[in-house]
């Protein structure tokens, strides 16, 4: 009796492993043909990122050298963790009215999770995420970044 | 009794001695430091010790404003980073008394279970690699690849969302979505039946899992376990069902319990868990009702003095945020009731008299992630 258990037990304990080696046979044998695994860097020129994927806060200008930001400090206000700083003047309109713009627009990338929350409280849509991820760099200095562009304005009609 | 500069020391007079594992060994899955007395294979004792992830989450959530303190949820349990801004905005929710809208409710539902089916994915790739069986590990990431591209799609990452926001959520659905979701449905039904026949049934795996670590259910409750890991010893703990948020009253899905309370079940019951948010998913992906996926709520968050709780199922157990607030913009205290750090008291009770090659298994079976455990 006890050598009958002990065989069955052998038997059912060697259908339960072939049945196992059945799937890994069948994966051998009819594996799908889409390949999952992504030659990066090599695909680089062809890969496709999502327009949603958050990788760096970029302010787009436009041909003009102009930009939305009206330097109301609600992204600086937004950021859990102290990533945005602005530097506001005051430019003097042809009318000789003072008005707020935006001096120097700080972001400290090597501080930024990528929560987006900037890009939300943005009234005038200033600023966007951008889709690059690569931002390895020798010095840290390197990633404390300014925004808006070297003679850039506010543009036209934006409050 | 120890230093840690010694990773095997005796115990002078007894036959016993202290072995270190980890903080950096890979069976921990994280860096959680295990300190062992055995008596030759046989465990006597184990002692964990936690403080090496502390980022001290909670107290840096009280300096933050009610919109920016969810996205620090999404470090804790980063398998169900969802989960966890959900019970973030659903306790702020609470203070605030603003109606969610319906789409908001079923968007979050479906986002819920896809992040529940990735974190049990990525669960039974590991559980199958800490017992020694290394293809399941990439068979189970080829489908949380899946999920991971819908919710970069939809989301912007992949790991720490940051989508949930007190009144809805972030962005609307991607196009795409609805057309992926059904084809990752249809892709997954028959490779949860793959799953079962590559390792449920095999000798070798159940006999490593089987009468390994056995909780009785009395114990589950005092231990204040919770999630699979109480279900799977005959606790009826699914917060989905005895304390249901947003949509879940509405859908149809069973409780799963299993009464083995040994590893093996906790394996099943898992795996079982996967098939329900299949099928919750399929409930709900066909009728997404239009109209807005935010509710209007103010610029600045101010909650009325008070303190609100909130639980939520995630895919480890009951998470809970428990806010006091003082009448300010921030929160007064924030604390978190996280599965993990329950579901690891109970090892030392479970893997008494176990062998040492055992605790792995065990440890595989309770899913734990470190960084939930010491926030």
């Amino acid at each position: 009796m006890g050598l009958r258990n002990y065989l069955s037990d052998v038997a059912s304990g060697v259908k339960s492993l072939l049945t196992g080696m059945k799937v890994t046979g069948r994966l051998f044998l009819r594996h799908h043909k889409e390949k999952i695994t992504q030659q990066y860097p090599d695909n680089k020129d062809t890969m496709v990122y999502p327009e949603r994927f958050r990788g760096e806060v970029v302010m787009p200008h436009d041909d003009n050298n102009e930009h939305a930001c009206t330097g109301c400090t609600a992204c600086e206000l937004a950021c859990p963790n102290g990533t945005i700083k602005i530097i506001t003047k005051f430019d003097v309109t042809p009318e000789g009215k003072r008005k707020k713009a935006i001096d120097t627009f700080i972001y400290h990338l090597q501080l930024c999770t990528m929560c987006n929350l900037c890009i939300e409280a943005c009234p005038t849509d200033a600023i966007k995420m951008a889709q690059t991820f690569e931002h390895s760099v020798f010095d840290r200095s390197q990633l404390i970044k300014k925004l808006n562009q070297e003679g850039s304005k506010i543009r036209e009609g934006v409050e | 009794m120890y230093r840690e500069t010694e990773v095997i020391q005796t115990i002078p007079g007894t036959d016993e001695m202290v072995l270190n594992i980890g903080p950096q060994h890979p069976a921990t899955h994280g860096v959680l430091h295990l300190v062992i007395t055995l008596n030759g294979e046989i465990i006597k004792k184990v002692e964990p010790h936690l403080g090496y992830i502390h980022r001290s989450i909670e107290k840096m959530c009280e300096s933050l404003s009610y919109r920016q303190f969810i996205y620090s949820t999404s470090r804790m349990d980063y398998l169900s980073s969802h989960i966890n801004n959900h019970a973030c905005a659903l306790c702020v929710e609470q203070g605030l008394e603003v109606e969610i809208p319906r789409r908001a409710q079923y968007i979050r539902v479906i986002m819920d279970e896809l992040t529940r089916i990735a974190s049990h994915c990525l669960w039974w790739g590991a559980m199958a690699m800490d017992v020694g069986a290394l293809t399941p590990f990439f068979l189970a990431f080829r489908e949380r690849e899946m999920i991971n591209d819908i919710m970069e799609e939809t989301c912007g990452a992949r790991l720490t969302m940051n989508y949930m926001v007190p009144g809805g959520v972030m962005f609307d659905l991607h196009p795409n979505f609805v057309g992926r979701v059904k084809h990752f449905i249809a892709h997954f039904k028959s490779k949860i039946d793959e799953y079962d026949e590559l390792v449920t049934g095999n000798i070798i795996f159940q006999n490593r899992l089987k009468n390994i670590g056995v909780l009785r259910p009395e114990d589950a409750i005092s231990y204040g376990c919770s999630g699979p890991t109480a279900r799977a010893s005959g606790v009826s703990c699914d917060l989905r069902k005895h304390m249901p948020y947003e949509i879940y009253p509405e859908l149809q899905f069973e409780e799963v319990l299993d009464n083995g309370g040994d590893s093996f079940a906790r394996y099943l019951v898992r795996l079982t868990e996967l098939r329900q948010s299949m099928h919750i998913l399929e409930q709900l992906i066909d009728d997404i009702p239009e109209g807005d996926f935010q509710a209007k709520t103010k610029a600045v968050l101010k909650l009325p003095k008070g303190e609100y709780y909130q639980p939520i199922e995630t895919a480890r157990g009951e998470f809970g945020v428990y806010i006091v607030s003082d009448g300010s913009t921030t929160p007064y205290r924030i604390k978190f009731r996280s599965p993990g750090f329950s579901n690891l008291s109970v090892l030392d009770h479970i893997s008494r008299g176990q062998k040492i090659g055992d605790l792995v298994a065990i440890m595989g079976s309770l899913d734990l992630v470190i960084p939930d455990i010491d926030r």
